[in-house]
């Protein structure tokens, strides 16, 4: 293995390739068109295909079809993109298509600052298509976990059959830092076999745990796809005795779940304080953290990558400790809109910036030191 | 706390700057071993327009990727001069092509002719990047010459190798006696 500088969008590439991705179609959008450029260089390399699309809403369209298809599908973009997708990205959690979308965030809402940095997609992420659903978002904080974080994301969405959204933002996508790739051969790679025969086979039968396997088209397996509440066999249904059990299978297969949750805890016992951060505003949280330590303050850490389904227990758990949890983030108030639902406003103090500039330490520092 | 060295390399969007940030960390992170970010920030163009590039390298993990005070700063035109001289902390260094940019009274930096010596050593003014970075190495020692030399060297492109060579040198021979602290 050798030590390669690498900007965290090539790194998301470079992870969707480790993990079996062989279909991306997307519209490239500045901050996050190196992922489109490295996917259109090496997937034809790796037998996969790239397709440029006319637009964003195409682009999710295409990667739904693919992965009906039977391959491991992604997109990028940014922002404007992402709105377009929002629909789409509806329509693969209510036919669980298994699909990867990457979201570079950028200053917005609209055209916003193509080239300035933001956390302002948090909430839209979770929220952005329309009914209730659930959806797994995770979030990197450096270039090596952007490829960690974008192998464990195709697995997620595998395992669950849910897309799954990389909300990254543009100082991780844009900025370069060292990175050591594994061999791709040793990556773990979830892939969930049919074990039906087509003869029994129910694309979304309720009966045999809460994810079942989906078959590609095309390989002798009937259903039916489609974004209305359906049946096990996929056609649609007004009958309660239908909808209610698959909404209650599809809520539980991913808040049951013991292995979305990704977050790192750094506790200073006797510390009465504490940062929660995400994404770049992690770094300048860590950053911050150090410093009082260095000046003998006492101060606890909670750097979170998975976003949604938020860590609730966990965070709830930190809250018990100490009296003030200091939530940097580039945007108005977003995460910290969950951490106040999940310990109340009282101990929740917000560091925001939402002008495309990074977060500083400082701000931090004055905010935990208040 | 980390010993953390911060660089500001700014100029004219085309004039190589992200680049030379790019190689700079490069040479302190694959060829001396150390910890290294790269970050930039441009404006939509793709030429014109002022463009930095930033460069943080450290023994250890870094945080804040980004220059939070400068130890270091290269300014190549009067716009990243106006812009970013100030964000070079006391005791820290200001570099600027003396053909194109006009300092204050109180300036208290170090005036090259960076293009000029570019245009000289090899005939093509876009190697001034090159010569930049031989400049500030030549001077601070913030990453190995070697080091440098090989980061180069693997970024140029094929056939440019011994021109690339050639304003490295140059770079270094005008950082000649002048040292300083970074």
């Amino acid at each position: 293995m050798t030590i390669q500088l690498m900007q965290g969008n090539e790194a998301i590439a470079m992870g969707a390739i480790a993990a079996g991705c062989r279909f991306y179609a997307g519209y490239p959008i500045t901050p996050s068109t190196e992922v489109a450029e490295v996917m259109s260089r090496v997937l034809p390399k790796v037998g996969g295909k790239f397709i440029q699309m006319e637009d964003e809403i195409a682009s999710m369209a295409a990667i739904i079809g693919g992965r009906v298809g039977g391959l491991k599908s992604m997109t990028a973009t940014s922002g404007p993109g992402f709105s377009l997708m929002q629909e789409n990205i509806g329509y693969a959690a209510m036919a669980e298509i298994p699909c990867v979308v990457v979201n570079v965030q950028r200053l917005g809402p609209s055209t916003g600052q193509p080239t300035a940095a933001s956390q302002g997609d948090v909430m839209q992420a979770r929220w952005g298509t329309h009914g209730d659903h659930q959806i797994i978002v995770l979030c990197p904080i450096s270039v090596a976990q952007s490829f960690d974080l974008t192998v464990k994301a195709f697995n997620l969405s595998e395992k669950y059959r849910t897309p799954v959204i990389l909300l990254t933002d543009e100082i991780i996508g844009h900025m370069r830092e060292p990175i050591e790739l594994p061999d791709f051969d040793i990556v773990e790679k979830f892939e969930r076999l049919v074990t039906d025969t087509p003869d029994n086979y129910k694309a979304y039968r309720n009966d045999r745990g809460d994810v079942p396997a989906l078959a590609g088209f095309g390989l002798g397996y009937r259903y039916h796809i489609t974004g209305l509440f359906h049946d096990e066999v996929g056609f649609p249904t007004q009958r309660l005795d239908e909808i209610d059990p698959w909404l209650e299978r599809v809520s539980r297969k991913i808040e049951t779940a013991d292995d979305i949750l990704l977050y790192q805890t750094d506790y200073e016992a006797g510390a009465r304080t504490a940062i929660l951060s995400y994404g770049a505003s992690a770094r300048t949280a860590r950053h911050a953290t150090k410093q009082m330590r260095a000046k003998g303050e006492k101060v606890s850490l909670f750097t979170t990558q998975t976003l949604w389904p938020f860590p609730e227990k966990a965070v709830e758990e930190l809250a018990d400790s100490v009296d003030k949890i200091v939530v940097p983030e580039m945007n108005l108030g977003q995460l910290a809109l969950e951490v106040e639902r999940v310990v109340g406003r009282k101990k929740v103090v917000r560091v925001n910036r939402a002008n495309g500039d990074m977060i500083t330490p400082n701000m931090v520092l004055e905010a935990a030191e208040a | 706390m980390e010993k953390r060295t911060e660089i500001r390399l700014a100029g004219e969007g085309g004039q190589g700057m992200i680049l030379a940030g790019i190689i700079l960390a490069e040479a302190a992170a694959i060829y001396d071993g150390k910890q290294a970010t790269q970050t930039q920030s441009y404006g939509p163009e793709a030429r014109g327009g002022a463009s930095r590039s930033e460069v943080v390298i450290s023994d250890v993990e870094i945080d804040h990727p980004e220059v939070l005070s400068a130890d270091v700063v290269v300014a190549l035109s009067q716009e990243a001069y106006q812009k970013f001289a100030k964000t070079v902390h006391s005791g820290g260094l200001l570099i600027v092509d003396e053909d194109h940019v006009a300092v204050r009274a109180d300036f208290a930096g170090v005036k090259v002719p960076i293009a000029r010596i570019a245009q000289e050593a090899t005939g093509k003014p876009i190697t001034a990047n090159t010569v930049a970075l031989g400049v500030l190495v030549g001077m601070t020692g913030m990453v190995s010459k070697e080091a440098l030399e090989k980061a180069v060297i693997a970024r140029a492109p094929k056939g440019t190798e011994e021109m690339n060579r050639k304003a490295l040198a140059a770079g270094f021979a005008a950082a000649g006696g002048r040292k300083a602290a970074a």
